[in-house]
């Protein structure tokens, strides 16, 4: 685990984002959410075609018409976010297995105590056998 | 040619070349786990290695994503 970054978070879209994660229970629940410059504004909240409690997966369709209604919002994707219903909110190895864009962070939210727990991630993999994870600091921003 | 990747139009010193060489050129190492719209419509793995891109063509593509507690 290396050096920390910030990224900041309207308080409004946090609470959205914990919102649709809780209604998607006891399934894992997954989005994007995308801004610019570091500060995170709009929420996208995608199908988790898994419907699942242990894995979620993306429709490609539904995130290629997130990503254009992103760019046309001039805001750039930013971070992915996704559930723990029963596990802490630490990357778990499928996680670090699937997450393949260095430029993404990923918020996980877990619901395994009654207060959510959010913690966000950078995964970059310079090599086949290289790992570097960062941790990401969320700074909220009230309204 | 020019075509369009992700939005934004970019010139390749090229009369034509594969998805897959269009994946290679844009640094993406594991072609595998990526989707690939072509001209509006989503593309089979299968056609990676054979559809052809050309002057006009508009490409996106974007990392799959999963994952799991």
């Amino acid at each position: 685990m290396i050096n920390e970054k910030t990224i900041t978070i309207a308080k409004e879209t946090l609470d959205q984002m914990v919102e649709h994660l809780r209604t998607e229970l006891p399934n894992e629940g997954c989005g994007y959410m995308s801004g610019n410059n570091d500060e995170v504004k709009t929420l996208h909240k995608m199908t988790n075609i898994d419907k699942s409690p242990e894995h979620f997966r993306f429709d490609p369709k539904e995130q290629f018409a997130v990503v254009k209604a992103a760019r046309a919002a001039k805001e750039e994707l930013t971070v992915v976010y996704h559930s723990h219903p029963e596990t802490p909110a630490r990357l778990s190895e499928e996680d670090i297995t699937l997450f393949n864009d260095p430029n993404m962070i990923y918020i996980i939210v877990s619901f395994k105590s009654e207060s959510p727990e959010i913690k966000g991630f950078m995964v970059n993999k310079p090599t086949d056998k290289e790992i570097e994870i960062r941790r990401i600091a969320l700074e909220i921003k009230e309204n | 040619m020019k075509i369009t990747i992700n939005g934004e139009e970019e010139t390749i010193e090229k009369d034509s070349l594969t998805i897959i060489e269009l994946l290679t050129h844009k640094k993406v190492d594991m072609p595998e786990m990526v989707s690939v719209e072509y001209n509006g419509e989503m593309l089979d793995r299968e056609k990676f290695d054979t559809q052809a891109v050309t002057d006009g063509d508009k490409v996106e593509f974007l990392y799959f994503m999963g994952g799991g507690q």
